[in-house]
């Protein structure tokens, strides 16, 4: 059984199949837009009082632990880090092979009372914040729930949005975003695909 | 992993080491103040039990019930089965009432394998224990205990040594957590007099001895099996108490283990015959904590099994990622 890996595509150069990509975010703007989500964060909350930040994984899991880097250096103490696997709480759990779990980690203090927000990679049809949603449910009882992302492709499907966003990123239905991070992967890039077929489906965001 | 869970020897490493993995996530579950998961919403579980068992039972159904799942219990005593049912209409009735699962503990070695693969049912099947044969989900919880202890980390059991000892000729726990342990890396040492090893364990992968005292020292875990006397149509050691002196498990033996080594058992356990109670009772023994994860790993199971529209891991598929 193969690991849970989010994006099938191995690097980023044209290949034979006919498909290009363009980065959208380096590392040095990946780094200013954590920045910035963070200073957003502590201002909207004002301070990190009672914050509690859950990563969703594979890639919301690193971006969230750097967010709270920088929130401890801005306010002088650690936030509380987590992170929180929706796999069973998705809608289509039943249309494709059972997955393997990734890891749910909640802060000792739990999110009772908290404000808790959300950070993921890439906000598409917005199906797996409704997860974490129904998964916050069944942990507690939050006082606020808040969601970052890096990136928001666009193309909801439910009422969902975001509080924080890294970059706006308008795409097509038939592009790819990949999010690539330090941790998780060799390299920080946000990079969109473009296949010469149009079979995609909106393959490779982990919305 | 296979449609039907029937013997631990049907798990690649890959398959085992998944099932570990989710079972450790579904342990997590335990310390959280909703203890479900919506995974197996809609799904109905059936367990046939035509053998007596509490723990093996109760594990599954708390399993079941804790992923959502709908759970129908259906037990030799009381049922159609005293009066004279066959296997066959029994699977036929469970197949009509539209099982996804039937957990199936049976008397008879095979019976499991018999009702998987007859054509009977769609259902998965997954073996609680049949005859003298195989008790899969046993051996998974068995390897899951021993990995929580000793590959904490990322590590594996790869070279740990593990005894097992006692009545292996009448130990479906035995067979089945020989051939999971050797998928996992471990070596498995099986200790009992002679007349306890089944016809043929030298083609087992395990190493053999009679001599308790012998393999302790060595030893990163101790597994003690009970006696099945319920099974014995013969007598295979001339008294209990020369027994107990030979291959029970007491204070003075537990004190040539090394630092590290963990004191199981399967369960039910008879104090006094195969382990003593200050044994049982100590810091070692991780008897306790063997039912705590047998419902996590049975979990586990169920989901990887159960959880999508077909198990785990048969094709490419399985990763998270093809969209949402």
């Amino acid at each position: 059984m193969p690991a849970p890996e989010t994006n099938a595509v191995p690097t980023a150069q044209p290949d034979v199949s006919g498909e290009s990509s363009r980065t959208v975010l380096d590392a040095r703007d990946i780094t200013r837009a954590l920045t910035r989500i963070s200073h957003e964060i502590l201002e909207r909350n004002k301070g990190a009082d009672d914050l509690v930040l859950l990563g969703i994984p594979s890639r919301g899991v690193p971006l969230a632990e750097r967010i709270a880097e920088r929130i401890a250096s801005v306010e002088g103490y650690a936030v509380p880090v987590g992170s929180l696997d929706v796999t069973m709480y998705r809608d289509d759990l039943r249309l494709k092979p059972a997955r393997a779990l990734l890891p749910t980690q909640i802060p000792s203090g739990g999110i009772d009372g908290k404000t808790v927000v959300l950070i993921d990679d890439v906000l598409f049809s917005g199906r797996t914040i409704r997860a974490a949603l129904d998964a916050l449910n069944d942990l507690g009882r939050p006082r606020a729930v808040r969601l970052a992302v890096l990136v928001d492709r666009g193309h909801r499907e439910l009422p969902i949005r975001a509080d924080f966003v890294g970059k706006n990123l308008p795409t097509s239905l038939v592009e790819r975003v990949k999010v690539r991070l330090l941790g998780v992967d060799d390299v920080d890039a946000v990079t969109i695909h473009t296949t010469g077929h149009t079979t995609a489906t909106g393959a490779g965001a982990t919305a | 992993m296979k449609r039907h869970l029937l013997s631990a020897g049907d798990l690649t490493r890959d398959d085992a080491e998944l099932v570990l993995r989710t079972a450790e996530e579904m342990r997590s579950l335990a310390d959280r103040p909703i203890k479900k998961l919506p995974a197996l919403r809609g799904r109905t579980v059936v367990n046939l039990f035509f053998e007596d068992s509490t723990r093996t039972r109760i594990s599954f159904e708390a399993a079941a019930k804790r992923l959502s799942a709908d759970v129908i219990n259906f037990s030799a005593k009381g049922s159609s089965l005293s009066k004279g049912e066959s296997l066959k209409d029994t699977a036929l009735t469970l197949e009509a009432m539209g099982a996804d699962a039937v957990v199936v503990r049976h008397g008879a070695s095979g019976a499991p394998h018999r009702l998987a693969h007859s054509g009977w049912v769609r259902s998965s099947v997954v073996n609680a224990g049949d005859g003298t044969h195989e008790h899969p989900t046993q051996a998974l919880l068995d390897s899951f205990t021993m990995w929580r202890h000793l590959a904490k980390d990322g590590g594996s059991l790869d070279g740990r040594r593990v005894a097992i000892v006692g009545d292996v000729l009448h130990s479906r726990v035995a067979r089945s957590n020989a051939l999971l342990l050797r998928t996992l890396g471990a070596e498995v040492t099986l200790v009992a007099p002679p007349t306890l090893f089944p016809v043929g364990v030298e083609g087992w992968p395990v190493e053999t001895s009679y001599d308790l005292d012998a393999v302790l020292p060595k030893a990163d875990v101790v597994m003690m099996l009970r006696v099945q006397r319920e099974r014995m149509n013969a007598s295979f050691f001339p008294t209990a108490r020369e027994y107990s002196r030979r291959y029970g498990l007491d204070g003075k033996r537990m004190r040539q283990l090394q630092d590290h080594t963990i004191v199981m058992h399967p369960g039910p356990m008879v104090r006094g015959m195969e382990i003593t109670a200050d044994v049982a009772d100590s810091d070692r023994s991780v008897i306790v904590e063997q039912v705590t994860n047998g419902v996590a790993v049975r979990m586990a199971v169920l989901y990887l099994l159960l959880g999508g529209n077909e198990p785990a891991g048969t094709t490419d598929g399985t990763t998270k990622g093809l969209s949402e």
